[in-house]
C-alpha cells in the first residue's frame, strides 16, 4: 500500500522534524543529541485519526476510585493547599512504611528512608542524579520503560542495555546480565512485572541477580510500579533479599496499581544517606509532591486494596483473552504474568513493528506501539495494552484479525 | 466465578458472541450456560436497568417497613412469600431490627400503593403495622449513578 508522507517520516524515525533554527546553538549538546521517543512520533500520527481503538495506551482505563477521588477533595475542602515537608507528609510516610512491609516484606523508618516524589518517574530521575558521576554505567534490561535510557543520559551516565527475548517469557537472564557487566558498572535498574514485555522473574533467578549484585557492588533501583498487578505467583522484591536492602533504592508509587496515573506520586525508600541525597535534589528541583495528591495516596495505601484486587481481576481476564485471540490469529504471544501489556510478535507478516503499527493504524484503526520504541530489541514486536473495556477489545482484536489475514501480508 | 456470569456482572453490555469471544467459547455453549444458570436459579431473568428519576413521571415506589407475627412452624416465611406474590412488590427481604420485612412496592401512583398498603398488605392476617415511605429522587440505582453528565475522557491514545 502506498505510505502517506507522515507515514514514512516515521518510519524514517523523522516525524515533525521542524525548522532547526539558530536557536539550537543554546541547547545543550547531551539534550539536544536526545533521540525522540518513539512513543511521541506515534501519538502525534494516531491524533490525527479519528475511530481508533486504541491499545497504545500506557495507563489503566478506570478512574481512580471514588473513595480516593473523595479524599482529594475532603482534603481542598478542609483548605490543605501548602507545601508539605520535602520528604512528604509524614503520615503519608508512614502509610507507606506499612504498606511495603505489608507487601513486601521490607521496613524502612518512614523518618529519613523515604522520600515522597512526583510519580516513580521523578524518583527513577532522581535516584540516578544522586548516584551517577559523569561516566559511570548503568545496566538494565531491554525492551523497557522508554525513560531509563534518556534518564541515564541525562544524568551523564552510560547506559548498558541487557537483552531479554521471548524465548525466555521476558525474565531477565543472569547469564547475560553477567555477561554484560564490564568495570564501571554502578547501578542495575529492574522493572519486573517489566513495561512493555509483561516479564516477570522467579525467585531463582532473582537470587542469583541479587547474588550477582552484591559480588560486583552493584547499587540496586527497583522499579516496582506493576508489583500489584501480578496475576500469578507472588511478587517477590529484590529489596527483601538478604544483602539487598543495603544496596537497593525501592521504587513505587500509587499511578498503575490504584489508577492514579494524574496524581503524580511515587515514592523511594531505601538506605538513609542515598534517600537523603535524592531529597536534596528534590528540595531544590521539585520543593514537594502536591499536597492534595499525597492525601489521595494515603488512602489509596491505607484503604484501596479491594480496589486494587477488583482491578487486577478484570486485568487478568482481559489478558486471558487478549494472549488467547492474538495466538489464535498467528501472532505468537505469551502470557504475561504481570502488567497490562501484551508484547506479541508480528515477525509471521513479514513487515517490520514499525510498518505493521502504521499500517494497523491506516487500514483498520487499531494502535499499538512498535515493540523498538523500548529498545532495539522490541524489533519484530508490539506492544497492545488491555487496559480497555471488552467490546473496544473485542473489535480490536477483530480488527486486527483481519488486518493480518490480508493477502497482502506475507506470511513467512 | 462463572466467567459467563462474571461478565454480564461486570455490566458492561456485550452480545452473546462477545461473550463468547472472550470467553473463549461459541454462542452454543454461551447460551447453554445462561440456561444453565437459569436452571440452577442463580440468573433469575433478563432486564434493563432504567433510571428512577426517567421513571417517576408515571410510575411511584414506595418502602414500606412491616412488622408481622412469626408463626410456630416457618417463623416469617409463609407470610413473606405471601406478600412477595402481590404484583405490586417488587423486592421483599426479612430484615433484623425494628421491623420484620422491608418491601419494595411499585404502583402507577400514589393511590394505587395506597390501596395496596391499606386493602392488601395490612388487612392480612397476621400483619401488625405497616410504615409507607415514598421515593422522591434516586441518586444510585443498582450500581449505576444517575444523573452523571458523563466523565470526561483525558486519557491520551498513546503513552508510554
Ligand atoms: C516501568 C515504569 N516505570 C515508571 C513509570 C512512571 O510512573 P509514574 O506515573 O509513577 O511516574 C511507568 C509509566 O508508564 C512505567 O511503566
Amino acid at each position: 500500500m502506498k505510505l502517506l508522507d507522515e507515514d514514512s517520516r516515521f518510519l524514517e524515525g523523522d516525524v515533525k522534524e521542524t525548522m532547526k533554527s539558530d536557536s539550537q546553538r543554546f541547547l545543550a549538546g547531551h539534550v539536544r543529541d536526545l533521540p525522540k521517543s518513539g512513543i511521541r512520533d506515534f501519538f502525534e500520527l494516531v491524533s490525527q485519526m479519528t475511530d481508533v481503538i486504541s491499545l497504545g495506551v500506557g495507563e489503566p482505563d478506570f478512574v481512580t476510585p471514588w473513595h480516593i477521588r473523595e479524599a482529594a477533595i475532603y482534603a481542598l475542602e478542609k483548605g490543605k493547599t501548602s507545601y508539605t515537608s520535602n520528604y512528604g507528609l509524614l503520615k503519608l510516610r508512614r502509610a507507606v512504611s506499612r504498606y511495603v512491609t505489608g507487601q513486601f516484606g521490607v521496613d524502612y523508618n518512614p523518618d529519613h528512608e523515604i522520600l515522597i516524589t512526583v510519580g516513580v518517574s521523578e524518583a527513577l530521575d532522581t535516584a540516578l542524579r544522586a548516584i551517577i558521576n559523569p561516566g559511570d554505567k548503568v545496566m538494565y534490561h531491554e525492551p523497557c520503560y522508554v525513560s531509563y535510557n534518556p534518564s541515564i543520559a541525562l544524568a551523564f551516565g552510560e547506559a548498558v542495555p541487557v537483552e531479554t527475548s521471548a524465548a525466555d517469557q521476558f525474565a531477565l537472564d543472569p547469564a547475560k546480565l553477567e555477561a554484560a557487566w564490564t568495570p564501571g558498572c554502578k547501578a542495575l535498574i529492574l522493572n519486573f512485572p517489566t513495561n512493555p514485555t509483561g516479564g516477570t522473574l522467579d525467585r531463582p533467578r532473582l537470587e542469583r541477580i541479587a547474588r550477582f549484585a552484591v559480588e560486583k557492588d552493584l547499587l540496586v533501583l527497583s522499579d516496582e510500579i506493576y508489583a500489584e498487578l501480578t496475576f500469578e505467583g507472588t511478587h517477590g522484591a529484590i529489596a527483601s533479599l538478604p544483602g539487598m536492602r543495603e544496596r537497593t533504592i525501592f521504587l513505587h508509587g500509587v499511578s498503575k496499581a490504584f489508577a492514579m496515573t494524574g496524581f503524580r506520586i511515587g515514592f523511594a525508600c531505601g538506605p538513609a544517606p542515598l534517600i537523603e541525597a535524592m531529597m536534596k535534589i528534590h528540595q531544590y528541583s521539585m520543593l514537594c509532591a502536591p499536597i492534595l495528591s499525597q492525601e489521595a495516596a494515603w488512602e489509596a495505601l491505607e484503604r484501596g486494596g479491594d480496589s486494587v484486587a477488583r482491578m487486577r481481576d478484570q486485568y487478568r481476564r482481559r489478558r486471558d483473552f487478549v494472549v488467547r485471540r492474538f495466538n489464535e490469529m498467528g501472532l505468537p504471544c505469551h502470557t504475561p504474568r504481570g502488567t497490562f501489556y501484551t508484547f506479541p510478535s508480528i515477525a509471521a507478516t513479514g513487515m517490520g513493528e514499525k510498518e505493521f503499527a502504521v499500517n494497523l493504524l491506516r487500514e483498520e484503526r487499531v494502535a499499538v506501539v512498535p515493540g523498538t520504541a523500548f529498545g532495539p530489541c522490541g524489533a519484530g514486536f508490539v506492544r497492545a495494552c488491555f487496559a480497555t473495556g471488552y467490546d473496544q477489545l473485542t473489535e480490536a482484536m477483530d480488527r486486527v484479525e483481519r488486518f493480518v489475514a490480508k493477502p497482502s501480508v506475507c506470511h513467512v | 466465578m462463572n466467567q459467563v456470569l462474571q461478565l454480564l456482572l461486570d455490566g458492561e453490555k456485550l452480545t452473546p458472541e462477545q461473550i463468547g469471544k472472550v470467553a473463549g467459547l461459541s454462542r452454543g455453549e454461551v447460551e447453554k450456560e445462561f440456561r444453565a444458570l437459569e436452571e440452577r436459579g442463580i440468573l433469575l431473568g433478563w432486564r434493563p436497568v432504567i433510571s428512577p428519576n426517567a421513571e417517576l413521571e408515571n410510575t411511584v415506589r414506595a418502602v414500606i417497613e412491616v412488622k408481622i407475627t412469626p408463626e410456630r412452624e416457618g417463623g416469617f416465611n409463609r407470610l413473606a412469600e405471601r406478600i412477595a406474590r402481590f404484583d405490586e412488590v417488587e423486592s421483599c427481604h426479612l430484615m433484623s431490627g425494628g421491623y420484620d420485612l422491608l418491601v419494595f412496592a411499585r404502583g402507577r401512583n400514589l393511590h394505587q400503593v395506597a390501596s395496596f398498603v391499606s386493602e392488601k398488605l395490612s388487612t392480612l392476617e397476621g400483619v401488625l403495622s405497616t410504615a409507607t415511605h415514598f421515593l422522591l429522587r434516586s441518586y444510585k440505582e443498582q450500581g449505576y449513578l444517575l444523573d452523571v453528565t458523563g466523565l470526561e475522557k483525558t486519557r491520551p491514545d498513546v503513552s508510554p
